[in-house]
């Protein structure tokens, strides 16, 4: 198989990024103004590593997915200035046709919604024969069988007999293992999952997980991982991007941010997950939950300052005038906070 | 067969009737509607072997003869034996009906599908289909007829042309809804092309209702091409039409009332069965009802 070579290659050049988006600034035209949904956004996708890009709901993870893919509706949205570099390509000048070469092929998409990403009218079988067939050019028989042996790697049991079902006849688990399989069918060099895992049960979830790492252990590539939960990011990613209303607020290696988040932000969303494997010797009181108050401001007409100020409990007089610039506080941990050094230390339950 | 496909089949019907036997308990409508259909389009075929004389031969020594063992549904005014003119004139009508049908949803389908995904087409093209509409079939058949001879193939384009706009409307709205599915931005982001995208993902959500659509229209064009031929507008009158019979055969309905009544029943026996597979296949090809079963 082509797996072996492919996992080798990646090996040989392991320095570029294999993705590097700079400045991508993605914005939507509404009645009521323009959105700018991702707002100045970078980050880099090591060869083989997994990113984790974290965020509420709106602040714009979806929609820098969708910019990589080149997948952003035409009918209202744009991506109006940045560069997002592929393999030392530059994706945002490629000609529509070159970009769906790249689209399956080189760089995969994995839904959230496992249960409306399928066609309702086409067997399981043929949707992930459709993309090998597409980019590998080869006969319907063959990408067929391409398609029985992809079902069995994502272990759907009796995968000859399933290739011929349709959608409605799998559950939301295997509609998603489905999914996993037509975009990981042409070994992909990216992968970028969003919410992968949001609509399906907890003890699918890990299962999903697991599969999706493991068919990246399998092929060598890289993984966007977009979430809002932290606590998939950290079984799972190596590096983290934290995003809020359109930019970037903290970026780090995994350990180092769970260590230390230096964006309040940040700690807000590590304060609102529920633990429950507190150490014993702690307190017996249990922390009480805590929420960051407020919602994401509505990206259309955002004032200067920085845009968490609103909700911030740490916020200066500073921190209203003029967002603050992205600083490196330790090695390859960078924090866009004013007051990211003068945050009190964290109490970690 | 082997175990397990028998086993298989055993939940899906049960084992004392035949598949047939499964299909016409659960749809009986397309049963009896394609029965009938089947019989009239058999008779229409075979014609000339269902003891049929020539049915434009004109004999003036028998004329307006009632039903009798030599002429089974009578002669008309010019001698011509009336059962092998209304077995004829299902030619035309099925030749008409099935022709409008196919028309009308190939066009409406192609333009149908380009205008609902792509924007520009879109606004420009619903306009001139609002148009089409406007127009009357048998009005636009009275003119074309009257700008040039009469012809069957007249008759068809008089009644597909409005018919288009119809097709295009439902498929347009179809593709509409669908492409906002997430299986359709989905298929993009495995770098499908949007031709392929329209014929592998739009085409089958659209084809059940199109089908469905098919046959509504296949039945009114029967229908139409009759009023026409009734009107003289349609079928030239040596070609025998049951539009046509019944309009010759309309000055003497109250001496001879089956001259007009029985090409009127194979009208609507005709019509009704088109409508009743119709129906049947609306409930048959929905795809969350049949793939359920």
């Amino acid at each position: 198989m082509s797996v072996a070579a492919t996992a080798a290659s990646v090996g040989a050049h392991q320095s570029a990024p294999i993705l590097a988006v700079s400045d991508l600034r993605t914005h939507f035209y509404t009645r009521d103004g323009v959105v700018k949904a991702v707002d100045g956004l970078s980050l880099s996708l090591d060869r083989g590593e997994t990113l984790g890009v974290v965020g509420e709901s709106g602040c714009g993870k979806s929609v820098t997915a969708l910019s990589v893919m080149r997948l952003v509706p035409p009918t209202s949205g744009r991506i109006v200035a940045g560069s997002i570099r592929f393999d030392d390509r530059e994706l945002l000048t490629l000609e529509p046709s070159a970009m769906r070469a790249i689209r399956g092929n080189r760089i995969s998409m994995i839904f959230q919604e496992p249960m409306t990403s399928l066609n309702p009218v086409m067997s399981v079988g043929q949707q992930i024969a459709e993309s090998v067939a597409l980019h590998q050019h080869l006969p319907r028989r063959a990408a067929l069988d391409r398609a029985i042996e992809m079902l069995a790697l994502v272990k759907i049991p009796e995968s000859r007999r399933r290739a011929a079902e349709y959608p409605h006849q799998l559950s939301g688990g295997m509609r998603q293992r489905v999914m996993i399989a037509i975009a990981m069918a042409c070994t992909p060099t990216i992968l970028i999952a969003d919410e992968p895992t949001t609509a399906l049960d907890v003890t699918i979830q890990a299962q999903i997980l697991d599969l999706m790492l493991e068919m990246k252990e399998r092929t060598g590539a890289a993984v966007m991982l977009i979430t809002h939960d932290l606590g998939v990011i950290a079984e799972t990613a190596q590096h983290v991007v934290v995003m809020y209303a359109g930019r970037k607020v903290e970026e780090a290696p995994v350990k180092a941010l769970f260590a230390r988040p230096r964006h309040p932000y940040t700690r807000g969303l590590m304060t609102s997950i529920p633990r429950l494997n507190r150490a014993p010797d702690e307190s017996a009181r249990p922390r009480r939950l805590t929420e960051i108050p407020g919602m994401v401001p509505s990206l259309i007409d955002m004032a200067g300052g920085c845009t968490f100020a609103p909700r911030c409990a740490y916020a200066s007089e500073q921190c209203r005038v003029a967002y603050p610039p992205e600083v490196e506080a330790a090695p390859g941990h960078f924090v866009a906070c004013w007051n990211a050094d003068a945050l009190p230390e964290m109490v970690r339950a | 067969m082997t175990t397990a496909t028998a086993t298989a089949t055993v939940t899906v019907a049960p084992p004392a009737r035949g598949r047939f036997g499964e299909f016409v308990r659960r749809h009986p409508t397309v049963a009896i509607g394609g029965a009938l259909l089947l019989a009239i389009v058999i008779a229409s075929i075979a014609a000339p072997w269902l003891a049929t004389v020539d049915p434009i031969t004109i004999d003036p020594s028998h004329r307006l003869r009632s039903p009798s063992a030599d002429n089974w549904f009578g002669t008309d005014r010019f001698g011509r034996d009336l059962y092998s003119r209304v077995i004829y004139g299902g030619r035309v009508s099925l030749v008409v009906g099935l022709s409008v049908a196919a028309l009308a949803t190939l066009i409406g389908l192609t333009i149908g599908l380009v205008s609902g995904y792509l924007r520009a087409v879109d606004a420009v093209v619903m306009r001139v289909m609002d148009g089409m509409m406007a127009i009357p079939a048998i009005m636009l058949a009275i003119a074309l007829i009257a700008l040039s001879k009469a012809s069957i193939f007249i008759v068809i384009v008089a009644v597909t042309l409005p018919e288009v706009p119809r097709v295009v409307r439902l498929v347009r709205s179809i593709v509409l809804t669908i492409r906002e599915q997430p299986y359709i931005e989905a298929a993009t982001a495995i770098g499908t092309s949007v031709p392929r995208i329209m014929l592998r993902h739009l085409l089958p959500n659209a084809l059940p209702p199109l089908i469905v659509q098919a046959t509504y229209i296949c039945a009114s064009a029967v229908l139409i091409e009759a009023a026409l031929s009734f009107l003289g507008a349609g079928t030239p009158p040596e070609i025998p039409s049951w539009g046509n019979i019944m309009a010759e055969a309309r000055p003497y309905f109250q001496l001879k009332p089956w001259m007009v009544l029985l090409p009127g029943l194979f009208l609507a026996v005709t019509v009704l069965a088109i409508n009743l597979v119709g129906d049947g296949l609306r409930d048959m090809l929905d795809p969350r009802l049949a793939r359920r079963m």
